[in-house]
């Protein structure tokens, strides 16, 4: 097997989450996607480093990790206090960005 | 001794500032002040003029340059005044008979509120005046030019409470704006042709320069001239003017504005000499507007507006005279002089007349007023002399010689202007005969007047009240106004014997204007002889119509000429015509071209912005997630765009 | 076996492994995006991520395979799982499209851009494989290390000042400062006695209904559902659940079987409120 295909199960994988983030409605679920999409993005950098023989590319999924790890606090916090003055986890009912 | 020239421009100024600047404290002297600061410019002039008599011909120029104005680059203008035979004669003219008004309105205008600002604006007129007669450049002359239009506009509409006083100021001053623009053009020629506006460096130019820019110079020219001195087609403002007090009139017809327009003709006389083109236009505007005048006099029943028809008409003799040429100059300028004594002493007269009649100024309404104002009556007789040319007063001489110098034209032109002045002559005595017998001959029609309401003539005590309304008590006017009229009546008698015996005139003016003597197909007797002939069917069938018959209180209908001539010869009409309602429709056509055209563009330019906006405004919808597709379907075409350049 | 693991071949075993929990991974994937209720979706990817931590591991990042399974489905779900407990575990979504083409689009949108990375991937020359056997001589750990505290120490660092203000934003954003004190038993009793409404405790729920649960409101006695019978969490979470149709429509069939039993016509409805309306 050429270790490839684990690049086009990535892409794949990111496909899945972004169609994910842009069809679900509960922010929670649209944050899990996002987690997805950077989930396979990590794969991808760790086949990428497969490739190249050395571990830069563990290195920056590493630091993809650190940063979702920060990301998802955040996010999940927004979404506790959003949920708090709206009473829905809905990404629809936050729709006052227009006239 | 140059150093006073800019005094006298000074005087009459600070007298405007005081007076205009003073408020009401001096409201009890401010008469005095006027008159005396015009006074003290007069003995100016005097003392320059003697001083000008003791030097040789070529040593009669003085310069007073004071400083520099607008200093940039080749465009000097300087403030400098010159001095010469030319400018002092409108100096003692302008101040002579000016200091004359002056003291003439502190009778007429004695009960009048607001008179210390009438005497500041007097003072303004003045000083204007002299800056444009003094000026050594046409800019300098340009600023005394707009200072003139300003205090005739002001002077004009004095009386600012009565709206067609208010009215007649703004024609003034409009029509005046058209005749100032061509003045500023013709300035701005001269500086693209000749780099300078100074009168020496023009005029000495002026040979090498091409006719048809001389041309243009010279009917731009023409052009501010028409508009000054109320030649046709601008003189439509004149007769509007005599809503202004009579001082004002005599002002603006005897001494100042109207003869700005000869002035500066005269003066650029070395442009005109080398634009024969423009030459002619000068004397066809001068030949025309001479027997316009001449018919609007004969048929309007105001004093005020006959002797304005007379004016107009007699400017067009010196027009006439200036566009000869060399040989008209002097006598243009002459006659200038003599009308300003004959034509100010006859408005000092009407308004004298009218002092006494409680400001009527119908002619029908007077009548036989010999009797009880005898000194206006022999002043106005002396004037009206004068003016229609009676042998040995001073009219007879200058209108003559222009009428003899038109002849010398030659050919048909000559003959052709040289019948328009003599017709011209004859109207003149029929017009202001017909003011004569009308005014102080005949029956007293002013008698037994319809009183304009009924109801005060029945109470006995209510017609005291209404003072103005009861039946007028002719009366002298007091001596500081006779006075005046005395010193200009000697002025009309003697002043045009004094120059011409002995071609004094001639002599003293001869060194600025340059002079030529025409070969005029008739020799002098005849043309003297001729104006004789006119001067006395005029009379003749003035007096016929006038002196014989009893003048009738209602003006009678008349024949389609009378009816035209008063109404101006139809100029406000073809004024209202042509330019205004052409105006209007111009200005129609182009707001109808800017709602259609120009909105068209703008307001279809946002239209459509707007309703691309409307349309773009829904994909702003506020979900986040139609937001996300947007930026998945972005990254998507960067990804194709990327692998598309890999693919190339 | 590390230094096959990492060399360029891959063996028949991670073959199967790769095909095996591939197609687990899609599947969890999908079902992450399409399942109805949070939780579901939460485990699903859970799954998911346990998995990407096998191929990890099978891609010689030993590390960052550990790191995956205790940092990923470790923490980070459970935060997830505990927001979601907090937005009401049971709440399932609606899964019908309100955004009119939102769906169509983000299909095309995501098929496109699928294809698009899956060509880009198949177009690129990747034919060298080098392996980890070198880079992972001296342990993958000890590799990562080195290259973290020396190549990558600016980067390091800058993380920890990330993940710090993320802490503290997190504080601000959930922490509400109480401004008041805190009421106690006494004063909220006190105040329900001044305003004169609720002075006995709140009705429970389930009262009138055949459920005794506590997200069923109890009936009042005209048969319309109270909500103030419900606790307030599950009000404002929308958990109501409301039977009293169904205590109708239960007493329908009973008086139709009762009926059938006696072998009656149905009363006409319309002779029934005559007859009210007479006896009135």
């Amino acid at each position: 097997m050429n270790p490839v295909n684990y690049l086009y199960l990535a892409a794949l994988l990111f496909t899945i989450g972004a169609t994910g983030v842009l069809i679900r409605r509960n922010a929670i679920v649209v944050f899990m996607c996002i987690e997805l999409m950077l989930n396979a993005c990590n794969l991808a950098f760790v086949t990428f480093s497969r490739m190249h023989g050395n571990l830069d590319g563990q290195i920056i999924a590493f630091f993809t990790m650190v940063v979702a790890a920060a990301e998802v606090v955040v996010g999940l916090a927004i979404i506790v206090s959003l949920f708090r003055s709206r009473h829905s986890a809905s990404v629809d009912d936050a729709s006052l960005m227009k006239l | 001794m140059e150093n006073l020239i800019a005094l006298l421009v000074a005087a009459p100024l600070l007298g405007a500032a005081v007076l205009l600047c003073g408020g009401r404290r001096l409201d009890a002297v401010g008469q005095w002040i006027g008159t005396v600061l015009a006074g003290a410019s007069f003995v100016i002039g005097v003392v320059l003029f003697a001083d000008m008599l003791g030097k040789d011909a070529e040593h009669r120029i003085l310069i007073q340059h004071l400083w520099t104005w607008i200093p940039v680059e080749s465009f000097q203008a300087d403030v400098t005044f010159r001095l010469d035979q030319l400018s002092m004669t409108f100096v003692l003219l302008i101040t002579g008979v000016g200091s004359l008004i002056h003291l003439y309105s502190v009778g007429y205008m004695e009960h009048d509120e607001r008179r210390r600002r009438f005497f500041g604006y007097l003072n303004l007129f003045l000083a204007a005046m002299l800056l444009l007669v003094l000026a050594d450049n046409y800019l300098l002359l340009y600023v005394g030019w707009e200072g003139v239009g300003l205090a005739s506009y002001l002077l004009i509409g004095f009386w600012q409470h009565k709206p067609s006083a208010a009215t007649a100021a703004k024609k003034a001053f409009l029509v005046n704006r058209v005749g100032d623009m061509g003045l500023s053009i013709a300035i701005m020629l001269m500086f693209t042709t000749f780099g300078t506006f100074a009168f020496g460096p023009v005029f000495s130019h002026v040979g090498e320069t091409g006719e048809g820019k001389l041309t243009a110079i010279g009917l731009m020219l023409l052009l501010a001239a028409c508009g000054k001195s109320a030649q046709v087609p601008l003189q439509s403002w004149l007769g509007d003017a005599m809503e202004g007090p009579t001082p004002v009139s005599a002002l603006i017809h005897a001494a100042t504005m109207v003869t700005a327009g000869v002035y500066l003709i005269v003066r650029s006389g070395a442009i005109f000499n080398a634009a024969p083109d423009a030459q002619l236009a000068v004397t066809v505007v001068g030949a025309v507007t001479l027997l316009f005048g001449a018919i609007v006099g004969c048929a309007k029943d105001d004093i005020k507006k006959a002797l304005a028809g007379s004016t107009m008409s007699q400017i067009g003799y010196m027009v006439l005279a200036a566009g000869l040429g060399p040989i008209g100059y002097v006598f243009a300028i002459m006659h200038l002089v003599t009308h300003g004594f004959f034509k100010a002493g006859l408005f000092l007269g009407a308004g004298s007349v009218m002092h006494g009649m409680n400001d009527e100024v119908d002619m029908r309404k007077y009548g036989g007023l010999r009797k009880y104002m005898p000194v206006t009556f022999i002043t106005f007789g002396l004037g009206y002399l004068a003016i229609i040319g009676f042998p040995g007063l001073s009219g007879f001489f200058s209108k003559d010689k222009i009428i003899e110098a038109a002849f010398a034209k030659g050919g048909t032109e000559g003959w052709i202007l040289g019948g328009a002045a003599l017709l011209g002559a004859a109207i003149t005595a029929f017009y202001m005969t017909r003011v004569m017998l009308m005014t102080f001959f005949g029956e007293e029609r002013w008698r037994n007047q319809p009183t304009r309401s009924p109801e005060a003539a029945s109470a006995e005590p209510a017609a005291e009240h209404h003072g103005e309304h009861a039946e007028p008590h002719p009366h002298e006017s007091p001596k500081v106004m006779t006075i005046p009229m005395i010193v200009l009546a000697v002025g009309s008698v003697f002043g045009g014997a004094f120059f011409s015996i002995g071609d004094r005139f001639l002599h003293w003016l001869e060194p600025i204007t340059g002079h030529s003597e025409g070969n005029s197909p008739l020799s002098a007797a005849t043309v003297t002889g001729g104006t004789m002939v006119c001067l006395l069917i005029g009379v003749g069938i003035a007096y016929a119509m006038y002196g014989r018959r009893p003048v009738p209180s209602v003006a009678p209908r008349g024949s389609l000429l009378t009816r035209a001539a008063r109404r101006d010869l139809l100029q406000d009409d073809f004024n209202h015509v042509v330019l205004v309602r052409g105006g209007e429709h111009l200005t129609r056509s182009l707001v109808y071209v800017d709602h259609t055209l120009v909105d068209g563009v703008v307001n279809g330019t946002a239209a459509s912005v707007g309703g691309l906006s409307g349309r773009m405004r829904k994909l702003q919808n506020g979900f986040a997630r139609s937001y996300a597709v947007s930026m998945f379907g972005g990254a998507a075409i960067l990804v194709a765009a990327t692998l598309l350049m890999r693919a190339v | 076996m590390s230094a096959q693991l990492a060399a360029y071949s891959t063996s028949t075993g991670e073959a199967f492994q790769f095909w095996v929990l591939g197609t687990v991974a899609v599947i969890g994937a999908l079902a992450t995006v399409f399942m109805k209720r949070a939780v579901h979706s939460a485990l699903s990817l859970a799954g998911t991520m346990i998995i990407l931590a096998i191929f990890y591991l099978a891609n010689g990042a030993y590390f960052l395979g550990i790191v995956q399974i205790v940092v990923y489905t470790g923490a980070i779900m459970m935060l997830f799982l505990f927001v979601v407990m907090l937005v009401g575990v049971t709440a399932a979504d609606s899964l019908k499209e309100t955004i009119k083409g939102q769906r169509w689009l983000a299909l095309l949108c995501g098929l496109g851009f699928g294809v698009l990375l899956l060509a880009g991937i198949g177009n690129a020359s990747l034919k060298d494989f080098n392996g980890l056997g070198e880079a992972n001589a001296n342990g993958n750990v000890e590799g990562l290390a080195a290259l973290i505290f020396t190549k990558y120490v600016f980067a390091f660092e800058i993380t920890g000042a990330l993940l710090i203000t993320a802490a503290v934003g997190a504080m601000v954003l959930t922490h509400r400062e109480r401004t008041e004190r805190a009421k106690t038993q006494r004063e909220l009793s006190e105040q329900r006695v001044r305003e004169g409404k609720h002075m006995p405790p709140l009705p429970a729920p389930g009262v009138y209904a055949r459920h005794n649960a506590v997200d069923i409101a109890g009936l009042l006695p005209d048969g319309t559902p109270s909500e103030l019978t419900v606790s307030k969490t599950l009000r404002e979470r929308g958990q109501i659940r409301d039977v009293s149709a169904e205590a109708l429509n239960d007493l329908r069939a009973l008086e139709q079987r009762a009926e059938e039993r006696l072998e009656r016509t149905p009363i006409d409805p319309a002779n029934l409120k005559r007859a009210e309306e007479a006896s009135k």
